[in-house]
């Protein structure tokens, strides 16, 4: 990479980097080549305020976190120890000024990302020239910038980025549907192999009793309405992925339709970073524990190594941390593992007794996290590994928002309760499931959003400034479908009012829905 | 290349200014100056700007956390969503709040107004600071490039490295050869300036009002220090008599009983003679009150301002809180002299957030 930093590693940590590198694949962690980058505290401080790109497109919520992150450093409220890129060379970010044992540890908790981000299935669709892409974002970006003037494209960022959350994370996985084609007018063809009606085989004078015509006619009409339908509805089936979407079907200006997919792009290349929070971060921990207090430590050090560790691993207030429970947990399956306690017979065990001292000697606990650390985001590590004992150990509760206390109180320790509200907090990201329904509501090019509302209320506020958001990029009016207070109500930005219409039955919007695609 | 950040951190700082004009009113509004206990520091938030997104509201929302403590037990202020992102960085937790120092607020505040930067006049003692260009030096931006100069280097490099053919005389200055102009900070002594507050904490005026006739007075005080260096200021409090205090008991009084504005008048006059005398001195004046007056004082009060004080302070300006015992008359009153003369100002404060406006009223005379 072309940088404009003075990032030369020094000798002494170009021995380190060498020696940690070989505890790290003495253990069995595989990764890409990894590259350390020694930065001044100002200048990792840019880098981290650009997410880790220092070539990224320019955007004022990067001066924004750069702010945050300098006021924060230069009043010793908070330090950046390290940063890791997912990228083929991984790139790694040191800051200059920390001390040889802080080195090493960010070393050794560097490589457990790097063996994660190359090995866990989530990350497998990510691109790995990231580096080099994103360089390629920025300078289409400031090239439009150059073209249609700063102010232009700035707002047009900014309303990409209030709506860049509404992406369908498993899109890479899942193929859910052809990509379409806006040049693509195959031309329906008439006689529909379907369109065959259910004939009972008979002799011919008992054909009007055994196929009697007011049965057929009616089969006939039925297909008909379904097959309408079909061609009804746009998207055939709801949508969640907007931004693609709208970047297929919204009449946008070619230099919109790319800084959208510049937007998308990257929101999907950070998106496994949320998925895998808990895991990734536990996985690094565990190894950055194991090969320091295995291998790496200088009797000397052990204090201070104590010391730092535990700062990362500490829980502040009532705030569950991804590294505190990740490693913790990846801990109690490497046990568990160890010693055979899973499966149907620990399962059936009643007896406390023999429950805490079970043991069989398995010893297949490494092999197991190396499993986990392959095939799992946090949902599914979550809801695999989570155990009763674990909670009970580690002090877990559920919280739930009181409104007339106006805060957020302990609401159970119950085990189901508590895993209930963990997963739930972290579905998509703990953010509200929006889909596309329709995108010709009223057969007038509308846009219908549907929230599959699951117990909690929008925003009010801010669901109105993204619908405006959204109504700028569709440029019909936007429509979305959400629960306030329980009764359905319909949201609504026609370019220059905000309406909010409460939904009776009787107006269901798919009943008076449009006979015709566009 | 340390600019590029360096960019989008301007831009971001002009979007919060540009912005900040409503945020700024609800945050004077919210009273935080209470918070500031220490000498020159006061604990604001960082200046964010929130994108707006679709997000789950307070209510009905949970989550799962970790520590001691029965079922039922509240946990503090809401939490802010875990909108975890961002490249696998770590910053050792967000930080929520940080110190700002006074100066840069007033800064901020007098961007934010709009307010013109009030001119000192004459005389000595205030110092102010200029911008000369007085010499060179070897980096900078091309616009101040010394033409001159750097191409008379860069003859004396060539003649000395004997690239230099007289007889195609060309020039090239090299990045070494170049020169640009550079300057020095010029402090010049300028004008003194008294500032002399005054305030009524009769019984009618409510805590309420007290709270923001402090707010609104704090305000101003701190944009004035800000420009101007080595000010004066002086404190007066009263109800049916009037004391000269210090800045400290001014902002925490209490008092109550009846009202006699002229007490005040009397008081900050006298002190002008005594120690201001207006041929060596700025003067400003503010006055704060609810407009309830005693009855017969009103006159008195009107004479006074017409004839003694407003001839000698350069502003006098007056703030009139609403309350609901007083019958706020005072401002009616005022009126005739502030169509009279130029250098009153008055202005009501119905309420807290009223006080951006009111302010603006004050200073925007630039006087």
């Amino acid at each position: 990479m072309n940088t404009p930093y003075n990032t030369d590693l020094p000798p002494d940590l170009r021995a380190l980097k060498e020696e940690i590198e070989g505890y790290a694949r003495s253990y069995g962690l595989d990764f890409y080549e990894t590259i350390f980058e020694v930065l001044d505290a100002e200048d990792l401080n840019e880098v981290a305020a650009y997410g880790g790109f220092p070539t990224r497109y320019p955007h004022w919520s990067f001066g924004m976190s750069f702010e945050q992150l300098k006021k924060g450093y230069d009043y010793g409220l908070s330090k950046i120890y390290e940063m890791v890129i997912n990228n083929d060379p991984c790139y790694a970010y040191l800051m200059r000024c920390n001390h040889t044992l802080d080195q090493k540890l960010v070393m050794a908790h560097v490589y457990g990302h790097c063996d994660f981000f190359k090995n866990n299935a989530y990350f497998a669709h990510t691109s790995r020239k990231m580096m080099d892409e994103m360089a390629n974002h920025g300078s289409r970006l400031r090239r439009y910038v150059e073209k249609q003037g700063e102010d232009e494209v700035e707002a047009f960022v900014d309303r990409c980025m209030s709506i860049d959350d509404l992406i369908d994370v498993h899109a890479c996985a899942i193929r859910r549907r052809d990509d379409s084609s806006r040049y693509d007018f195959a031309p329906e063809s008439e006689e529909d192999e379907s369109l065959k009606l259910t004939r009972f085989k008979s002799k011919a004078y008992m054909n009007d009793y055994i196929n009697p015509r007011g049965a057929l006619k009616a089969e006939e009409e039925e297909r008909k309405k379904l097959k309408d339908q079909a061609a009804r509805n746009f998207p055939e089936r709801p949508e969640k992925d907007v931004l693609l979407f709208v970047i297929e079907h919204a009449p946008l200006k070619p230099w919109q339709r790319d800084v959208l997919s510049i937007i998308r792009d990257e929101a999907l290349y950070f998106a496994p970073q949320g998925q895998t929070k808990i895991l990734n971060e536990g996985w690094a921990s565990y190894w950055h524990s194991t090969i320091m207090t295995q291998k790496g430590l200088h009797p000397s050090e052990v204090i201070d190594y104590a010391d730092h560790h535990s700062g990362t691993m500490a829980t502040h207030g009532a705030r569950l941390n991804p590294y505190k429970l990740g490693i913790e947990l990846l801990r109690d399956i490497e046990h568990r593992w160890n010693t055979g306690k899973f499966g149907k017979e620990y399962d059936d065990c009643d007896d406390l007794q023999t429950r805490r001292k079970w043991d069989r000697q398995l010893g297949l606990g490494r092999q197991k996290i190396f499993e986990v650390r392959r095939i799992h985001n946090d949902i599914t590590f979550i809801d695999t590994f989570l155990t009763p004992e674990f909670c009970v150990e580690h002090k877990m509760f559920s919280y739930a928002f009181q409104e007339q206390m106006g805060q957020y109180v302990i609401e159970s320790r119950e085990f189901e309760k508590i895993k209930q509200r963990l997963l739930y907090s972290l579905t998509n990201f703990g953010k509200p499931l929006i889909y596309v329904v329709d995108g010709n509501y009223h057969n007038r090019g509308e846009l219908l959003l549907r929230h599959e509302h699951s117990g909690v209320d929008l925003r009010l506020d801010q669901a109105a400034d993204t619908l405006a958001n959204l109504q700028f990029v569709w440029s019909r009016p936007v429509h979305l479908q959400t629960v306030v207070d329980e009764k359905p109500t319909l949201l609504s930005f026609d370019g220059s009012e905000h309406t909010n219409k409460t939904l009776g039955e009787a107006d269901d919007p798919k009943r008076n829905g449009p006979a015709k695609t566009r | 290349m340390g600019q590029k950040i360096e960019r989008d951190h301007q831009r971001f700082r002009k979007l919060v200014r540009g912005k900040v004009k409503s945020n700024l009113g609800k945050y004077i509004s919210r009273g935080e100056m209470i918070g500031q206990k220490g000498k020159e520091l006061i604990s604001i938030p960082l200046p964010q700007i929130e994108i707006p997104q679709f997000r789950f509201g307070d209510k009905g929302s949970s989550g799962a956390g970790q520590g001691d403590g029965d079922v039922g037990t509240p946990l503090g202020p809401p939490q802010p969503g875990d909108g975890s992102s961002g490249a696998g960085s770590e910053p050792g937790g967000h930080i929520l709040e940080v110190e700002l120092s006074l100066e840069e607020l007033a800064a901020i505040l007098g961007e934010e107004l709009a307010l013109p930067r009030i001119e000192p006049r004459g005389k000595k003692n205030i110092i102010s600071t200029k911008d000369r260009y007085t010499g060179v030096r070897q980096a900078g931006p091309e616009s101040l490039r010394h033409f001159k100069r750097t191409f008379k280097r860069a003859l004396k490099r060539q003649i000395a490295s004997q690239t230099y053919d007289p007889l195609r005389p060309m020039v090239v200055p090299i990045r070494e050869d170049k020169q640009y102009r550079s300057w020095k900070e010029v402090r010049k002594p300028e004008s003194v300036a008294v500032v002399i507050y005054m305030m009524d904490v009769s019984g009618s005026m409510t805590d309420e009002q007290k709270e923001i006739v402090r707010i609104e007075a704090f305000w101003i005080d701190t944009w004035i220090k800000a420009h101007y260096k080595g000010i004066e200021a002086a404190y007066i409090i009263h109800d049916a008599a009037a004391q000269l205090v210090d800045e400290h008991t001014f902002y925490h009084t209490r008092e109550s009983g009846g009202t006699k504005i002229s007490s005040a008048y009397e008081l900050a006059d006298k002190l002008i003679t005594a120690r201001y005398p207006p041929d060596q001195w700025n003067i400003y004046a503010f006055h704060f009150s609810d407009g309830d007056n005693w009855g017969d004082d009103v006159q008195h009060c009107l004479e006074l301002l017409n004839q003694k004080l407003l001839p000698k302070v350069n502003l006098f300006g007056y703030g009139q809180v609403e309350s609901r015992y007083g019958s706020g008359e005072f401002y009616e009153y005022l009126q005739e002299l502030v169509a009279q003369k130029e250098n009153i100002v008055a202005s009501r404060i119905p309420d807290r957030d009223a006080i951006l406006g009111s302010i603006k009223e004050f200073l925007g005379k630039g006087r």
